[in-house]
């Protein structure tokens, strides 16, 4: 039982039940779609980047409540951050879903972020956690392809 | 070679308790909770009689099959060999010629659709398969068509899950030149009307390839009383080891096909003016075979017919029944393939739960069961759902076990509720 709790945790839950930022916002300037056809996890990413910062993001489609979940917290998290928070956050976030030691510590952004740190103790579902994540990556990093982490 | 497979007596009143106990995988805990596996259309656990005859046979056996002359290899020979009589048997095949082991189902149906398919299918041709088969029997036939400018056709299924007899009698046609159906379906439980379905086909001179590789393990197969022309299986479904299968040919049919792969075993003479081709079924056996393989599949069939095949049929049955309306006293549990004729799966959604969410959690409570497409998209996409759960029973599963996953989706609508 306690596994389960570890990674289904309430911030999770919540996320999945109701998803921040679920929408496509007013502005955008760049789109782009993370697929994983054998989970059928399928999302639309929307974000309004302005120079350095990403100013708005959104996001829509259907999956897992861990893809779902990470999609949401990601989009709050990132909102207003720069390109180059990303890139912390995104590498910190990677590391701890994969359970590598000492992965995020002294990143104060992690805050919710924390809540995924139960994925790694299921190796199949890290590919949930991740593909809002390499989507945002590939977006950011201006490339059109459709993103899978499968 | 000698068998150790020690035969059971045949049972009347249906024990699965001796059954169950036979298979030494399921005598195990899954985080803190017996195991519960329900994952068997993917593949099944191998009884401990299957497990001896493979042992034995890397312990006294192990040698080269059909050329050599010394002890060991006329033993390898003999329970190689032995096995192709007991697939032969276990289908009531005509013939041990007609019995060519394979990989698998799916190479079962590469080889028919390369050999047979790229001598005899041409441009505008049609090949008729159905919307709820497995990838293995999609792709092949893609690629044939792919080759050769034949068509693909499909014909169309009800919301229960069954086929359209109509539709198919009505795409039955002077061009179709084969027909290819799954027997029972992987992700809906669906038994198909094959005898049927062949019959029509025959009427119009149509030959027909039968998937079975779900039947195999859940009901008596009789190639001859279906008039099946083709029938492909998998040993991993039916108890024996992966990595190897049946494709079953009808001696004609096979005799007129080319050899799919060149090799050793699959000759008579070789020369580089002329090579002389083995006869069947070794035609279609190029290389160094799976002897374990065949040999665990021989030990596989000789236990599945020692506990009866029409016994396993009728207990699974009765236990699907039971899973159907255990599941069903969940209002939020909607079930996916409601044919009146199914086998062994219970494939289901929950409104607003993802079914990898549903695998994670019930897979706590130590029940193992199948999330995904099951390797049949088109047939997600025809119920217009990315995944479903699947819980598939095989013999040894119990009512005990059906409650386990009964409690563990309780567990499932408690964490999302």
């Amino acid at each position: 039982m306690d596994g389960l709790r570890e990674l289904y945790q309430q911030v999770i839950l919540d996320h999945n039940k109701n998803p921040r930022n679920f929408s496509r916002p007013a502005s955008t300037n760049r789109t782009g779609e993370g697929y994983n056809p054998l989970c059928g996890d399928h999302y639309t990413l929307y974000a309004e980047v302005n120079g350095d910062v990403v100013t708005d993001i959104g996001f829509q489609g259907s999956g897992c409540a861990i893809s779902k979940a990470s999609a949401s917290v990601m989009s709050s998290t990132l909102k207003g951050k720069t390109k180059a928070d990303f890139e912390t956050l995104f590498r910190a976030f990677q590391e701890m879903v994969k359970g590598e030691p000492g992965a995020g510590s002294g990143i104060a952004e992690m805050g919710k972020l924390a809540a995924f740190e139960g994925v790694s103790e299921h190796p199949s579902r890290i590919k949930c956690a991740t593909l809002a994540w390499h989507t945002l990556n590939s977006m950011l990093q201006g490339q059109p392809d459709v993103v899978s982490t499968e | 070679m000698t068998t150790t497979t020690e035969l059971h007596e045949p049972v009347t009143s249906y024990d699965v308790g001796r059954v169950k106990n036979d298979f030494p995988i399921l005598r195990q805990m899954i985080h803190g909770k017996p195991l519960v596996y329900l994952d068997n259309a993917a593949t099944t656990q191998k009884p401990q009689a299957v497990i001896d005859a493979i042992t034995q046979y890397y312990t006294r056996d192990n040698s080269n099959v059909h050329r050599g002359v010394h002890t060991l290899s006329e033993r390898a020979t003999a329970g190689y060999e032995g096995a192709r009589e007991k697939v032969r048997a276990f289908i009531n095949a005509r013939s041990i010629r007609e019995i060519v082991f394979v990989r698998g189902c799916t190479e079962g149906i590469n080889l028919i659709a390369q050999s047979y398919g790229e001598k005899n299918i041409r441009a505008g041709d049609e090949i008729l398969i159905s919307a709820i088969e497995h990838h293995s029997n999609i792709v092949p036939w893609q690629m044939l068509c792919e080759k050769t400018g034949a068509i693909l056709r499909v014909v169309p299924v009800s919301d229960d899950g069954e086929l359209l007899m109509e539709e198919y009698e009505k795409l039955l046609n002077d061009r179709t030149k084969l027909v290819a159906v799954v027997h029972i379906s992987n992700a809906l439980g669906t038994i198909n009307p094959v005898a049927e379905m062949i019959s029509l086909a025959h009427k119009r001179g149509i030959p027909v390839l039968v998937d079975g590789a779900q039947a195999a393990p859940h009901l008596a197969i009789d190639v001859q009383a279906l008039d099946a022309d083709f029938y492909v299986f998998s040993g991993h479904k039916v108890f024996a080891p992966t990595g190897i299968g049946v494709l079953y040919g009808k001696e004609a049919l096979l005799e007129a096909m080319p050899p799919w792969q060149g090799g050793g075993d699959m000759i008579l003479s070789v020369s580089f003016e002329k090579t002389t081709y083995n006869a069947l079924p070794f035609k279609f056996e190029a290389g160094t075979p799976n002897i374990e393989g065949v040999i665990g599949l021989g030990a596989a069939l000789d236990y599945v017919s020692a506990v009866g095949v029409d016994n396993i049929r009728q207990y699974e049955h009765e236990l699907l029944e039971y899973a159907t309306v255990r599941l069903n006293e969940f209002p939020q549990v909607r079930m996916i393939g409601t044919a009146r004729e199914k086998a062994s799966v219970a494939s289901f959604v929950i409104e607003g739960i993802h079914p990898h969410d549903i695998g994670t959690i019930v897979d706590q409570e130590g029940v193992a069961i199948r999330t995904g497409h099951h390797c049949a998209q088109p047939l997600m996409m025809r119920y217009n759902i990315p995944a479903t759960a699947r819980a598939s029973l095989a013999m040894y599963n119990t009512r005990e076990d059906i409650d386990a996953l009964v409690r563990a989706i309780g567990r499932v609508l408690e964490v999302f509720g």
